[in-house]
């Protein structure tokens, strides 16, 4: 008899596994392409995955074979007008002519191996290997987060609790502990009356051995099989759990002197930043502020898409992020973290007084702050970058850096946040 | 008889209907089968299959990651499609059908494969002495477990290199020849008595005033291990690395078992593709005779056979040389011409099968060939000319190609010739032999290449596989090529 056997339903990726490996086997190179990806695409797509190319001569897998040289045959069909002893030219190598008669290995596919990854691929490698930098995990004594841990077992609880076997086996010994003695009363008795029966004794004794007989059998039937003192739950206390807290502040400069191009670059960089946080971590809160000649708190969507300008007061968003930091994030409870984009135009004693502000009252607040300036010009130094640099020095949680073109948007993004050990 | 079904969508029924319906007429032919499976199985399950080389139970590799990412690009964009079917060499023979199939094609697969290659599986000589059919489907779960487990024991990383080592010398992991079993210790002991008591018998003393000759050759080759080549580098590899540990041992017999899986498929390939689709071809006709199947079927069936059998010419776009199904189906309809209506010249070129019953001529072409000698044996004039085969030449130190034999009354045989050596497994693959294992000095080993036809091998990936074969064997390699008249050609070293 034949058997059909529907398989349809079966595991379908199969081959996951085989294809996570070779994407870890080619990892540098894939890494090589997605940077190259960041550089050139916009910023809504950025995240998508994409294709990757590994060269072809990098992933072979050699064998012995032939190489060129030495006397060849190969039959074809169709011939037409050859016949013996004709001679035929040669194909200019590379032409890989009519058939590559006798070539060697000129089937050989050179092209490069091309690949889509998956966007969860793509994240994965764009964000291996990156961290906040100074997260102290197990500093909040005051966060709710408990977690339930189990604690040997107890005689109450909830019915979705109880521990079968432990109960079985506490009822098992109570049976065991109650019917013991009744047991050996029966055989005493059950001895008794065949000694009586034997003996002929009389009418009375038997009945009342009788009598006796049945009463212990009435004791061990009711020893009950589960009774409520064999029950066992599992038991489980809460445990606070550490969890770190973060809030990252995201202040960029929209005033009219960035232009398109500029706002672009420091919105790749918030949108790489936006994309680690909300990736990796779960409780890491954005605060989204943006400042012309005053600083106002938007959601994400106005961050990054609206448009619009004015004048240039830096400070403002820094004493935004200040308030803020006050009202909703308290210090002894939240990772405060500030990332801080601008091209570095400030006017008069802002550019002073916002670096001050930020040494004296961010700084101790927060656990790192990021600068990235997007500058006209990349020789000169604007008034902010010479401020910030200042106070920069001797200052282990802050970090300035400078972007102009949008591929160094990502080596500049992962040198901030590369991994603790490898700083 | 009537027809059993109309149209194109099909149902577990109606495969039922269809089975029953091709083994009966499978009977009539005689063919001789394993137990039939069938499962069915949906396009992303037969692109998994693609990538394991077949096999429904794979151990976990990158490079099959990398035929997988290569199959699935290649089938999204159109350049692919997927087989039809895919058929394992097990027993019971298992036949995997795509979902997508019609009902035509699904009747086309069966008979293909359930019948045509099953029956190929079961009766032809290389399948029948290298692979167990029964057996591999376990071998391939414990292969899966075995690999599984020891990446958990000794690393990932640990496991990949070796794997990527024995996947390099894969080719060479083949016997082709039954090994002899080993004598059991009493009966060496006999033979050594006979071989003694014989010496004793034929004893003269004159023997003794003979000089004495080659006598420093016997001392040079004491010690030389081992004592006949060995071609089976796996083998040799797993049996006498010095250093490796057992798991790793284990991972080299793995490869080497699977290769000798493969073995007989690569080397049946013309034939048992077209011995298949013979078969099908047959059945299919045979049942539409018998009025089992409507025109719409037929039609719907000849397209398809005749795409899967299109040989396109040298000069053709889209030529790739020589299409196994179209050769192996136009030799097998050629063998069932010259039994049924032989011509003079088949007469004079297969006299022992000429006239004869043609059931029976092919069943014995099926069970004794492989691809190299089923064409010496039987490609035919006709067929030649049919084909219009012509052989070029491409020599050493020529500036030119030379037609060196076309499809004429001198060309014949040198086509035939030609042919047939081009599925020689020295063709395919340079002969490389373990010649010497330095046990008491260096454990350096050596292996020889010989050359066939002055074909050089190919520079930068014998280094590579040196590389790998150093990885296993722990110690240095070393690499001599020589041609037939034991000149020495070249000497390549891989140093530890």
């Amino acid at each position: 008899m034949l058997h059909v056997i529907d398989r349809r339903l079966n595991g379908r990726n199969k081959s996951a596994v085989n294809r996570e490996r070779f994407v870890r086997r080619y990892k540098d190179h894939i890494k090589g392409a997605v940077k190259d990806m960041v550089a050139e695409r916009n910023i809504k797509d950025m995240i998508q995955g994409g294709e990757v190319k590994v060269p072809a001569k990098d992933i072979t897998e050699p064998e012995f074979r032939y190489g060129k040289g030495g006397d060849w045959e190969a039959v074809h069909p169709g011939n037409k007008e050859f016949v013996t002893g004709d001679r035929i030219a040669r194909p200019s190598s590379g032409s890989g002519g009519g058939g590559g008669a006798g070539e060697p290995g000129s089937g050989e596919g050179v092209d490069d191996f091309v690949f889509t990854l998956s966007r969860e691929e793509f994240l994965n490698i764009f964000f291996e290997d990156l961290e906040l930098p100074n997260l102290m995990r197990t500093t909040f004594a005051e966060s709710h987060a408990k977690k339930l841990v189990r604690a040997g077992y107890v005689k109450e609880g909830t019915p979705s609790n109880m521990s079968v076997p432990r109960t079985m086996k506490t009822a098992f010994a109570r049976r065991i502990a109650l019917r013991g003695p009744l047991a050996e009363e029966l055989e005493r008795a059950q001895a008794a009356l065949a000694l009586a029966l034997e003996d002929r004794r009389s009418h009375d004794v038997i009945n009342g051995l009788n009598l006796e007989i049945t009463e212990i059998e009435r004791r061990l039937r009711i020893v009950p099989f589960l009774d409520d003192v064999d029950l066992r739950y599992r038991h489980r206390v809460p445990q606070p759990a550490p969890v770190a807290r973060a809030v990252m502040f995201c202040l960029m400069d929209v005033s009219a002197s960035m232009d398109e191009q500029k706002k672009d670059l420091a919105k790749r960089f918030f949108t790489l930043l936006y994309l680690f946080l909300t990736r990796k971590y779960e409780h890491v809160e954005l605060v989204f502020i943006r400042h012309t000649d005053e600083a106002e708190e938007v959601d994400e969507n106005t961050f990054f898409h609206d448009r619009r300008s004015g004048g240039t007061v830096v400070l403002s968003a820094l004493e935004l992020m200040k308030v803020i930091c006050a009202m909703r994030y308290p210090r002894t409870e939240w990772n405060i973290y500030g990332a801080q984009a601008s091209d570095g135009d400030a006017f008069g004693a802002d550019a002073g007084k916002s670096a001050r502000f930020l040494r004296t009252e961010l700084l101790p607040l927060a656990r790192y702050f990021a600068y990235i300036e997007v500058p006209d010009d990349i020789m000169r130094r604007s008034p902010l970058w010479a401020e910030y640099e200042e106070i920069g020095q001797g200052e282990e949680n802050f970090a300035m850096t400078r972007v102009t073109r949008a591929n160094e948007i990502y080596p500049v993004f992962r040198e901030l946040f590369k991994k603790e050990v490898s700083r | 008889m009537s027809v059993i079904s109309r149209g194109s969508e099909w149902d577990f029924d109606l495969i039922q209907r269809y089975e029953r319906a091709i083994a009966e007429t499978a009977a009539e032919f005689k063919l001789d089968t394993y137990p039939n499976q069938i499962e069915i199985i949906s396009s992303e399950q037969m692109l998994d299959a693609y990538a394991s080389s077949g096999l429904p139970i794979g151990y976990p590799h990158w490079s099959f990651g990398k035929a997988f990412i290569r199959n699935e690009r290649a089938y999204r964009k159109g350049h692919q499609g997927l087989a039809y079917e895919i058929v394992i060499n097990s027993s019971p023979c298992i036949a995997y059908l795509m979902e997508e199939n019609t009902m035509m094609m699904q009747a086309l697969v069966i008979a293909h494969a359930s019948y045509g290659h099953n029956s190929f599986f079961k009766g032809n000589y290389l399948f029948r002495q290298f692979t167990q059919a029964d057996a591999i489907l376990d071998y391939l779960i414990f292969a899966r477990n075995y690999v599984m487990e020891c990446e958990e024991r000794h690393g990932v990383a640990e496991v990949e290199e070796i794997l990527d080592s024995c996947h390099a010398l894969m080719n060479y992991g083949v016997d082709r020849f039954k090994r002899p079993q080993a004598l059991s210790a009493k009966r060496r002991e006999a033979r050594k008595t006979e071989r003694e008591n014989y010496e004793q018998r034929l004893y003269n003393d004159l023997w003794r005033t003979l000089p004495q000759k080659g006598k420093d050759a016997s001392v040079r080759q004491r010690g030389r291990f081992p004592d006949e080549p060995e071609e089976n580098l796996l083998y040799f590899v797993e049996k006498h690395a010095p250093q490796l540990e057992p798991w790793q041992r284990e991972l080299v017999r793995i490869s080497r078992k699977l290769a000798q899986y493969f073995y007989p498929q690569i080397h049946t390939k013309v034939m048992n593709e077209g011995w298949a689709t013979f078969w099908h071809y047959t059945i299919i006709q045979r049942m539409y005779d018998k009025g089992l199947i409507d025109d719409a079927f037929m039609f719907e069936f000849l397209h398809n056979h005749t795409n899967v059998i299109t040989q396109r010419e040298f000069d053709q776009p889209g030529y790739h040389g020589i299409n196994p199904y179209a050769l192996g189906f136009a030799m097998m309809r050629d063998l069932r011409r010259i039994c049924e209506t032989p011509t003079d010249e088949d007469k004079v070129w297969f006299p022992e099968i000429a006239g004869s019953d043609w059931l029976k001529t092919m069943d014995f072409a099926m069970r004794n060939f492989k691809d190299e000698s089923f064409i010496a044996q039987y490609l035919s004039p006709h067929l030649i000319r049919e084909l219009r085969l012509f052989t070029i030449a491409d020599q050493t130190g020529e500036s030119h190609y030379t037609v060196d034999s076309i499809h004429d009354e001198h060309g014949y045989r040198r086509v035939r010739t030609m042919l047939s050596s081009q599925y020689r497994r020295e063709n395919m693959q340079p002969s490389i032999q373990v010649v010497r294992y330095e046990r008491l000095g260096d454990r350096s080993l050596t292996l020889r290449h010989d050359f066939y036809r002055g074909r050089p091998l190919h520079e930068k990936e014998t280094d590579e596989v040196l590389r790998h074969l150093g990885r296993l064997w722990g110690f240095s390699i070393h690499l001599e090529s020589v041609h037939a008249d034991g000149r020495l050609e070249s000497f390549k070293e891989w140093r530890r």
